[in-house]
C-alpha cells in the first residue's frame, strides 16, 4: 500500500472520495464547529455577537461554570436529573427485558407477532402525541383517571401538576413508549440461543423460570451490557422533550432536568455562554460515565462498546 | 410433559400480554372514538369513550376543512417527509458506500470522524447560533439540512454494503465496468431493501420531528403539523392556564382528538405493512454493530 504514490490512489479512488464529500462536510459543519462552540462556555457572549461568538469574544474562564455550579439551582437541577434518570434506568431497562421474556414463552407464533406489533405501535407517535394523550387522560376536567376517582367519591386531582406524581407519570409513559421497540433486540438475541442448551436443562428436570435465569439470560447478557453502557452514557439526557412538553412551573422542582433549564436560561433568557457551560460540564460528565461502564462492563469479561 | 402448573402460567403469560397489549391500543381507540362523536354525546359521556354512540364528524369538518393552516402545516411536513428523506437516503448511502470499501485509504479515519458525532455534540446554544448564522433560521430548509445525515443510519447501511459478496463487483469490473456503474446498475438494485428500512427510519423520523421545528421556525404558516399540533393540544395544559391572561376557550376535547388522529394516521395506516422492515433493519444494524 505505502508504494503506491498518492496520484495512484487519487485516481483510483477519487470516486469514493467524492461520495464521502456531502456527508463528511454535513458532520464538520453542522456537528464539529458547535463543538468548538463550546468555547462559548468560557466567553462572555450576548445576543449581538453572532458566529464571531464562537470565534472571538471576551474570554472569562470558568466564570460560568462557578456561577452554575454555586447557584441555586445546580442542586436541585442535576439532582433532579439523576433522580428522574435513575427511575427510568431502573423501571425502564428491565421492562423491555422482562416483555422479551414473556413473549419468549408464548408457543403460538400469531400471538406472539400480533403482541409485538401492537407493542411497537406507541413508538411511532410522536412525542407531541403521547403528551396529549396524557394531558388528555390526566385532566382535571374529563380525564378518565379523576373520573374513576370522582366515581369513588374522591377529589380531583392535577396529576401533572402535582410534584408528588409526576416523575411517576414521566417513567410510566415512557416505559409504555419505548417497551414494545425496546425489546425487539432482546428477542433477537433469544432466539439465537442454541435449543439444544434447553433440552439439557429440561433433562436436569429445571423448570421453565430456571431455564429463563440459567439459559436464556446469560443467552443475551451480550445485548444487555452494550445497551447498558449507552444507557449510562446518555444518563444527563433524562429525556428532555418528553419533559419539555409536560412539565409546568408548579412542577419545576422535581421535573427541571439540565436541558430545561438550559432552554430557559440560554434560549429564552439568552444567557448563551452561562447555558453553553452547563452543556459542557453535560458532555464531560457523559464522556466519563460512558468509559466507566465500558471499563466496567469488561472487567466483566464482556465485551464493550470498543 | 406439561404438568397442571405449566399450563396455569402459560395461561397467565397469555392473560398479562392481552392486558399488556389493551394498554397500548385503548388510549388509540379512545382518541378515534372521541374524534368521531358530537360534542353534545361527549359532554354527556364525558371522559373516557371507546365506543361512539352516534357518528359525528363535526370536529374533523372543522380540522381539515374550516381551518386552511392545517393544509399549510400538512405542506410542510410533506415537504420535509419527501425532500428530507431523499436527500437523507441519497447522501448516507454515499457515505455509508464509500466507507464499505475494503482499502480506501483514509476510511477509518473517516469512521471515527463520525462515530465521534454519536458520543459528543456542542449542545442547544452552539447549534442555535450556528443556524443563525448560517441564516437558516426561518427557513424550510433548517428542518432538512441539520438532520441532513445521522450516524447511527449511516453504521446500519454500511454493514449491509459489507455483506454484499465482493465477487459481484469484481466481475463487473473485470468486465471493464467503472466504479459509477458499479454502484448504479449492481449496489443499488441490490440494496433496496436497505434504503426501504432507512428511508423509513428517516420518514417517520421527519414526521414526527417538532423541537428543532419549534425553535428555528418564527412563521406560523411554516410549521410542521407537529408543531402546529403541539400548540392545539397543549394550548389548555397547565403552563399556558399560569401565563395567557386573554385566554381564548381551549379547543373541544373532540376537536384535539380529531386533530391528533389527523396527523398520526398517515402513521398508523402505513404502520402495519412496513414494521417488519423496521424490525428487519435494527436488528441487521445492531446485532452486526
Amino acid at each position: 500500500m505505502n508504494s503506491q504514490s498518492v496520484g495512484n490512489i487519487w485516481r483510483r479512488q477519487k470516486f469514493y472520495y467524492f461520495l464521502l464529500l456531502p456527508g463528511l462536510l454535513y458532520f464538520l459543519i453542522f456537528h464539529y464547529i458547535p463543538m468548538f462552540g463550546v468555547s462559548i462556555a468560557f466567553k462572555d457572549i450576548t445576543p449581538f455577537d453572532g458566529i464571531e461568538g464562537i470565534f472571538g469574544g471576551e474570554w472569562v474562564g470558568f466564570t460560568h461554570f462557578k456561577r452554575f455550579f454555586d447557584s441555586y439551582y445546580f442542586w436541585n437541577v442535576l439532582g433532579n436529573t439523576i433522580i428522574i434518570s435513575l427511575y427510568k434506568l431502573f423501571f425502564g431497562f428491565p421492562a423491555p427485558i422482562l416483555l422479551a421474556l414473556l413473549l419468549n414463552e408464548v408457543t403460538s407464533k400469531w400471538f406472539k407477532k400480533s403482541v409485538q406489533t401492537i407493542s411497537y405501535l406507541p413508538h411511532f407517535i410522536s412525542m407531541v402525541v403521547v403528551a396529549g394523550l396524557l394531558t388528555n387522560l390526566l385532566s382535571t376536567d374529563n380525564g378518565i383517571l379523576n373520573a374513576i376517582l370522582s366515581a369513588l367519591g374522591k377529589e380531583a386531582v392535577s396529576f401533572l401538576g402535582e410534584p408528588a406524581y409526576f416523575r411517576t407519570i414521566l417513567v410510566i409513559s415512557d416505559v409504555w413508549q419505548s417497551i414494545g421497540w425496546g425489546s425487539i433486540l432482546y428477542l433477537a438475541a433469544m432466539a439465537g440461543i442454541d435449543p439444544q442448551l434447553y433440552e439439557a436443562a429440561k433433562m436436569d428436570g429445571a423448570n421453565r423460570l430456571r431455564q429463563m435465569w440459567h439459559i436464556t439470560l446469560p443467552g443475551i447478557s451480550f445485548v444487555i451490557s452494550i445497551l447498558l453502557i449507552l444507557n449510562v452514557g446518555k444518563f444527563l439526557e433524562a429525556g428532555f422533550e418528553q419533559i419539555f412538553l409536560l412539565y409546568s412551573p408548579s412542577v419545576y422542582q422535581v421535573a427541571d432536568i439540565i436541558d430545561t433549564y438550559v432552554y430557559r436560561q440560554g434560549l429564552l433568557q439568552m444567557q448563551y455562554s452561562f447555558a453553553a457551560a452547563i452543556g459542557v460540564f453535560k458532555n464531560i460528565v457523559g464522556m466519563v460515565l460512558i468509559l466507566l461502564a465500558n471499563y466496567i462492563v469488561k472487567k466483566m469479561d464482556q465485551p464493550g462498546l470498543w | 410433559m406439561i404438568n397442571k402448573r405449566e399450563k396455569t402460567t402459560q395461561w397467565l403469560i397469555y392473560i398479562v400480554l392481552v392486558l399488556v397489549s389493551l394498554a397500548f391500543l385503548l388510549p388509540f381507540l379512545s382518541v378515534l372514538s372521541t374524534s368521531l362523536v358530537s360534542e353534545k354525546e361527549w359532554m354527556q359521556r364525558g371522559a373516557f369513550i371507546l365506543f361512539p354512540e352516534e357518528l359525528d364528524w363535526t370536529a374533523y369538518r372543522m380540522v381539515l376543512f374550516d381551518s386552511t393552516l392545517i393544509w399549510g402545516a400538512y405542506q410542510v411536513t410533506l415537504f420535509r417527509v419527501l425532500v428530507g428523506t431523499a436527500l437523507n437516503l441519497i447522501v448516507t448511502a454515499m457515505l455509508a458506500y464509500s466507507l464499505a470499501r475494503k482499502d480506501l485509504p483514509g476510511k477509518n479515519a473517516a469512521v471515527t470522524f463520525i462515530f465521534i458525532t454519536m458520543v459528543f455534540h456542542g449542545g442547544l446554544i452552539p447549534s442555535y447560533l450556528l443556524i443563525k448564522y448560517i441564516g437558516l433560521q426561518n427557513s424550510l430548509w433548517v428542518l432538512v439540512l441539520p438532520s441532513l445525515v445521522s450516524a447511527w443510519n449511516t453504521f446500519i447501511m454500511r454493514n449491509f454494503f459489507m455483506s454484499i459478496p465482493f465477487e459481484l463487483e469484481e466481475s463487473a469490473v473485470i468486465d471493464g465496468a467503472s466504479p459509477a456503474t458499479v454502484l448504479m446498475k449492481i449496489i443499488v438494485p441490490l440494496s433496496m431493501p436497505s434504503f426501504a428500512t432507512i428511508g423509513l427510519f428517516y420518514g417517520v423520523y421527519h414526521w414526527n420531528e417538532w423541537f428543532q421545528a419549534s425553535i428555528y421556525l418564527n412563521d406560523t404558516h411554516k410549521y410542521p403539523v407537529q408543531v402546529f399540533m403541539r400548540n392545539i393540544l397543549l394550548s389548555g395544559s397547565l403552563q399556558d392556564e399560569q401565563m395567557d391572561l386573554t385566554n381564548e376557550l381551549p379547543p373541544a376535547d373532540t376537536l384535539k382528538s380529531a386533530v391528533i388522529m389527523v396527523s398520526t394516521l398517515p402513521i398508523l395506516l402505513v404502520y402495519p405493512f412496513i414494521q417488519k422492515y423496521f424490525v428487519k433493519g435494527t436488528l441487521v444494524g445492531s446485532v452486526k454493530g
